[in-house]
């Protein structure tokens, strides 16, 4: 199990470039709303970039069959992957424009029926990967060659629902189902494992069966390289969950320490004071912060 | 092994498990039939495919049936998922399950995502008998019924159900089929053809037309039969697709009967009786409506065959009813 996990100098730079270009296209976003999810986002901005500027197998057209999938079972964040789709060329960049105002397609969480490239519709917490269960089912049955990725919050692991997927895809030997746990330690109401414990996480995934690694997801190489490995190891008769250890907020130093920045607004000021910072910061790792 | 498949008519079991009941052996053979004929169908189950009959399909196809385990949720949304790969997943469990556990699945990943999936709820109405309440479903019409772009059908027997299933490979919607628990007494011969969306329309009476649906359309056309007998004017409509309902056929018995009375192994709220009641509130005609079925209450502990009786929904008790209303 080799895989190219040599990053480049340029694909490193390339790659923090886009997990920047997240975050300001989110600060962005979110002022024409008024209120949006930074934090979500700006948890697992390297996750996206890792899985949709390196990782994922992907081609001009959003529909090809043997495309990998993403599915996010956090669809609150789909503020952060819009502006990658239509960097993708998948629907015009005028659309982003339109996010939330009245008959857009795009709104706090991703419509598969509206917004092209988007694999899967979410928002309701806990569905997402089943549905990526099924997608790997499908594709056994309509011998389609594809991986799924799933990319969870942890405070979606208080989902029922989750452990049912999680065991079945075990059961049924999805190797190529990919989750991807958030790891941020924040939901709405506060700690996750304050208001309902989760931990011993990799210990639980592992408990049901799964392939599990742990990494530093803002390390951008150490992710990206992860993500490669897991990817092409074909001989893996089970499915794989990669912890990412995160910040809610990674880039904002008061939303790192804040979490009612959950859900928030930042004034045109502050989202310009924002866009220098992220401009000026360059994240390679959880830090200190926590 | 030589098991004779003999019906305890008080439980309504086999004494062998694996005996399939008549009209649940549709299940599988039609989906057998599709598969054959080139459909993309595929199956699953959430630990019943032994009382479903789908164990059947999956001898058949084992590539393309999958076996949840008891997962209503995780099988309904897998299925919204399977289906986005091309395939036509038809996944089946207790319409007690399908119709409250698997709510918000059905909602989100089937419906709202319009995926072509179908959920097969079996057992449906008070079929359970004496399994008791936990096993009945009399709110699956009134909670898919709510939601959009889903269609709803109630097939009244096994040759109902196969023509309906038939077309159900070719219908743009996403379909919950509500059905009994395959001991429903026959109604219709195989050959008779039926299409969703369009009711069964048996005749319109002068004093009454019932419109039913699922195992009561039996027991009204047998009160119908008997009413005619006895003098009265009396007609049948078997409403099998619930929505989009056929309001036509419902405006005809509207216009031109006296009574119209709804029958169903449902509650009176939210099934059939309430949609007919909202098109003949809206086009007013000549009949006044009674609403029949489970009076917003949880059915009693019983044999099936005496519960139907005690909720008068076998023939002499749709005839009761009826009569009570002339």
């Amino acid at each position: 199990m080799t895989g190219n996990s040599d990053l480049s100098p340029e694909q490193i730079e390339r790659l923090e470039e886009r997990a920047q270009f997240v975050r300001l296209e989110t600060i962005r976003l979110i002022e024409i709303a008024k209120v949006g999810h930074y934090s979500s986002v700006f948890s697992c901005a390297e996750i996206f970039s890792a899985l949709y500027y390196d990782v994922m197998s992907l081609s001009d057209d959003p529909a090809w069959p043997t495309r990998d999938r993403f599915l996010m079972g956090k669809g609150h964040a789909a503020v952060g992957l819009f502006p990658i789709l239509a960097d993708k060329g998948y629907f015009p960049t005028e659309w982003l424009d339109s996010y939330t105002r009245l008959g857009s397609p795009l709104g706090d969480h991703p419509d598969m029926r509206k917004v092209p490239g988007v694999d899967f519709s979410s928002g309701s917490i806990g569905h997402a990967l089943s549905n990526g269960v099924g997608m790997a089912l499908g594709g056994r049955m309509k011998d389609l060659d594809f991986n799924v990725f799933v990319m969870l919050g942890d405070g979606e692991m208080q989902e029922g629902q989750v452990w049912e997927a999680a065991m079945s895809a075990a059961g049924h030997k999805l190797n190529n189902v990919i989750a991807i746990v958030d790891r941020n330690g924040y939901q709405l109401d506060g700690k996750v494992d304050d208001i309902m414990a989760v931990e011993p996480l990799a210990d639980k995934w592992r408990a049901f069966g799964w392939e599990v690694h742990e990494v530093d997801g803002h390390d951008i190489v150490a992710l990206t390289q992860l993500l490669r490995r897991v990817k092409a190891d074909k001989a893996r008769d089970k499915p794989c969950c990669i912890v990412a250890k995160t910040v809610k907020g990674r880039g904002i130093d008061y939303m790192e320490t804040e979490p009612g920045w959950h859900l928030g607004y930042l004034s045109p000021e502050d989202s310009e004071k924002a866009r220098q910072t992220i401009l000026a910061t360059r994240i390679t790792s959880c830090g200190e912060a926590r | 092994m030589n098991i004779k498949p003999d019906l305890t008519p008080e439980s309504w079991q086999y004494r062998d498990l694996n005996i399939r009941a008549p009209s649940l052996s549709v299940l599988a053979d039609t989906l057998i039939e599709l598969a054959q004929e080139g459909h993309p169908v595929c199956a699953g189950t959430a630990d019943l495919q032994h009382s479903n009959g789908l164990v059947k399909f999956h001898d058949a196809y084992p590539d393309r049936f999958v076996q949840f385990g008891i997962s209503e949720q995780n099988m309904v949304s897998a299925a919204a998922g399977i289906a986005t790969t091309g395939m036509m997943p038809y996944v089946a469990t207790f319409a007690s399950f399908i119709g409250l556990l698997t709510c918000e699945q059905i909602r989100m990943d089937v419906a709202y995502c319009a995926q072509p999936v179908r959920m097969i709820g079996h057992h449906t109405g008070i079929s359970m008998g004496f399994y008791g309440t936990s096993h009945h479903a009399t709110e699956d019409i009134s909670t898919m019924r709510a939601i959009a772009d889903l269609t709803v059908v109630s097939p009244s027997d096994g040759a109902q159900f196969r023509q309906l299933l038939r077309h159900s490979a070719t219908w743009p919607e996403p379909i919950y089929f509500r059905i009994g628990r395959g001991h429903d007494p026959v109604v219709y011969e195989a050959s008779e053809p039926f299409e969703l969306g369009k009711a069964k329309v048996h005749g319109i009476g002068d004093d009454i037309t019932i419109i039913a649906c699922g195992m009561a359309v039996h027991g009204a056309k047998q009160a119908v039969e008997a009413l005619n007998a006895a003098g009265h004017s009396a007609g049948l409509i078997d409403m099998h697709t619930i929505k989009p309902l056929d309001e036509a056929a419902v405006l005809q018995a509207a216009e031109r009967s006296r009574v119209v009375l709804t029958v169903e192994e449902h509650n009176i709220l939210g099934g059939l009786g309430s949609a007919v009641a909202e098109v003949m509130a809206e086009n007013p005609g000549k009949a006044r409506l009674k609403r029949h079925g489970i009076m917003d209450e949880y059915a009693l502990i019983s044999p099936p065959m005496k519960l139907y009786q005690h909720y008068k929904l076998d023939g002499p008790g749709i005839r009761e009813v009826a009569e009570a209303l002339l």
